[in-house]
């Protein structure tokens, strides 16, 4: 039978994941939003993320804010020479070449992890206050679920006030609804575009670090799966919307616990294929997602 | 004289189909005679890529979506057709399922053509029912549905262990696969994706690819063109799947994972979306490439180097030759200037 408290445990393990597939989903929604690009690459800057905290706090031994800072500036520089190397070209032309180009990348910067850091996965060990465990009654925890979850919200609130408040924000909105229209009120859509890929892969780079410390290992090919699953969960919350993206960062994390807590052991090895079962039952019954408009062109 | 120079450009057109097919099976003859086993390995494999990468062309290339599931097809067509052929024999030996009544019954192992047909038209069945929501939605879908329907495919050839043995994979699968059942089959794909794309089928599809709206205002219905591209492309997938298979002499779930459909993706897109010729030579240069490259790749010890050097040539093809080796620029496709 099922007890209260293995369901509340899982649930909790659920928005844990749920808020990293969050995370990534915000930031793919706005480069979705804006260029209609499925951001392939935005999974290996988690991998960069996560190893290059590896080398800078592990192997450097730097502290640890001074290591979350670091990875956070590097995935912002990747962002930005990624969308100068790759999209600045590919923009404007067939939606299909961004793709392809997006998909090259994605693979070019898997295989050089690949030769760096070999193929076999690594420990991964998070800072030791991020690594306390507690028991409670009804939940046991690590520090680092109530960082993940935190950091999440956080990151969250912060990049709503700044699409709601701001002028760059109101700009990626306005670019977002219709780039050409942006473009005739003066708004500088290049810059729009690089802001854009600086914010979304810098996010990425800091959800690579939690990935890494909650899966306890590391390896070069952790970030496809993990980009491919939060264009699903941007899929699951409505294509278009930055509060979808994030609910269905959460349900699809809650999905996936529970996809492996409650069937069957023999189905949890299933657990990547229920979560695109997931995805085409969706497209089937409520292509719009759940908070998402339909789209029109 | 205009009608005399059309009849004769025609029959010149047929007469060096012909005639390059004639010289393409005289030099696998005189290459079967005289390379070594791994040679007349690799020759048979670019024909059985070419029988993927054509396919994948017709969604890919002509009807402008972008598909990634090709490797899952591919699986299916190499499953299917293995679990037919497999000798009665070694069954019992390799703890493989016997046919039941309705397939020929316990003692029954099928010829190696019908095999193939059957592992073709399953696949082509899995694609139109995974299709027929998915194509009817504008913009990427297909990419993250045909992805999530390889690893969903990857999955089960994992884990429905009584059939596919995990990943283990299947041994000791017979060869019937030669050069000339691959070459036969790539001239066969190149044939039908040619007419295909030369008839009103193809120019729907074109159509489709330009301008969807354009395209609806004409009367077309693009989720029948779709889907129909869709489901000949999964079809020849599954027969390529099924050479594959019976040319390795071995499958596994992980043969038909990311690698597999990056690569073919990969072939298709620098050898030329959208032109027949395209294809061929993306597969050509890079499993060339492949094998050229792999006594450097075991011998410095750093494996990958290939897959990256694929990637770098993807990306210099998309930042430079969008169109290909074998394509043409149309015009200025650039559709909004943004930058």
């Amino acid at each position: 039978m099922i007890s209260s408290e293995y369901l509340i445990q899982q649930i909790f393990n659920g928005i844990v994941f749920g808020a990293m597939y969050a995370l990534l989903a915000l930031g793919m929604t706005v480069i979705y939003g804006i260029l209609r690009l499925i951001h392939f690459a935005h999974g290996a800057l988690i991998t960069v993320g996560a190893f290059s905290f590896y080398l800078f706090f592990m192997v450097l031994g730097l502290p640890f804010p001074a290591a979350i800072v670091l990875i956070i500036a590097l995935g912002a520089l990747m962002g930005l020479v990624l969308d100068v190397v790759a999209y600045k070209k590919a923009v404007g032309g067939p939606e299909v070449a961004m793709l392809i180009t997006s998909l090259g990348f994605y693979i070019f910067i898997e295989n050089l992890m690949k030769l760096i850091v070999s193929p076999q996965p690594y420990a991964f060990h998070a800072p030791e206050f991020l690594d306390r465990i507690y028991s409670m009654p009804v939940l046991t925890f690590r520090t680092i679920d109530i960082f993940i979850i935190a950091t999440s919200v956080g990151i969250m609130v912060f990049f709503t006030l700044f699409v709601k408040r701001t002028k760059m924000g109101v700009a990626m909105r306005a670019t977002a609804e219709s780039g050409e229209a942006a473009r005739m009120v003066g708004i500088n859509i290049s810059r729009v575009i690089s802001i854009s890929f600086i914010i979304a892969s810098a996010i990425a780079a800091i959800t690579g670090f939690m990935w890494g410390a909650k899966y306890g290992q590391i390896s070069y090919n952790m970030g496809f799966m993990a980009g491919v699953k939060a264009f699903v969960a941007i899929v699951i919350g409505g294509v278009g919307s930055i509060p979808g993206a994030m609910l269905g960062g959460f349900m699809l994390g809650i999905l996936e616990m529970f996809s492996v807590a409650f069937l069957p052991p023999g189905y949890a090895a299933y657990r990547d294929g229920i979560v695109f079962f997931i995805l085409i039952l969706i497209l089937i019954v409520k292509p719009s997602g759940i908070l998402g408009q339909k789209e029109v062109e | 004289m205009p009608d005399i120079k059309a009849i004769f450009s025609k029959v010149d057109k047929r007469l060096l189909a012909g005639a390059l097919i004639g010289l393409l099976f005289l030099c696998l003859w005189a290459a079967k005679a005289g390379l070594s086993k791994y040679v007349i390995f690799i020759i048979s494999l670019i024909g059985v890529y070419i029988v993927a990468a054509e396919s994948l062309n017709l969604t890919n290339g002509y009807t402008g979506l972008f598909s990634l599931g090709h490797a899952g097809f591919m699986a299916i067509g190499a499953y299917t057709s293995t679990l037919l052929t497999f000798p009665v024999k070694g069954r019992d030996l390799f703890v493989i399922a016997k046919l039941p009544v309705f397939l020929g019954g316990p003692e029954a192992a099928w010829p190696f053509l019908p095999a193939l047909i059957m592992g073709g038209i399953f696949a082509a069945v899995v694609a139109a029912i995974v299709g027929l929501p998915v194509l009817r939605l504008r913009g990427h879908y297909l990419s993250v549905a045909s992805l999530g329907l390889m690893v969903l495919i990857t999955a089960l050839a994992m884990n429905l262990r009584d059939l596919t043995r995990g990943s283990i994979g299947i041994n000791s699968i017979p060869t019937y696969t030669n050069v000339w059942w691959a070459y036969i089959a790539a001239v066969i794909t190149v044939y039908v994706v040619w007419r295909i794309v030369n008839s009103s089928f193809g120019r729907a599809m074109k159509a489709i690819r330009e301008d969807e709206t354009a395209a609806r205002v004409q009367g077309i219905n693009p989720l029948k063109y779709k889907l129909l591209a869709f489901t000949v492309g999964a079809f020849f997938a599954g027969i390529a799947g099924g050479l594959y298979a019976h040319l390795s002499g071995a499958i596994r779930p992980y043969a038909f994972s990311f690698n597999l459909t990056f690569q073919i993706v990969i072939m298709v897109v620098i050898g030329g979306q959208g032109t027949i010729a395209g294809p061929v030579v993306g597969v050509v240069i890079l499993t060339i490439l492949r094998y050229v490259l792999k006594p450097l790749e075991e011998a410095l010890g750093i494996y990958g180097l290939v897959e990256l050097i694929y990637a770098l040539l993807l990306i210099v093809t998309m930042l430079r030759k969008p169109e290909g080796l074998a394509g043409k620029r149309v015009g200025d496709r650039k559709v909004a200037l943004l930058r």
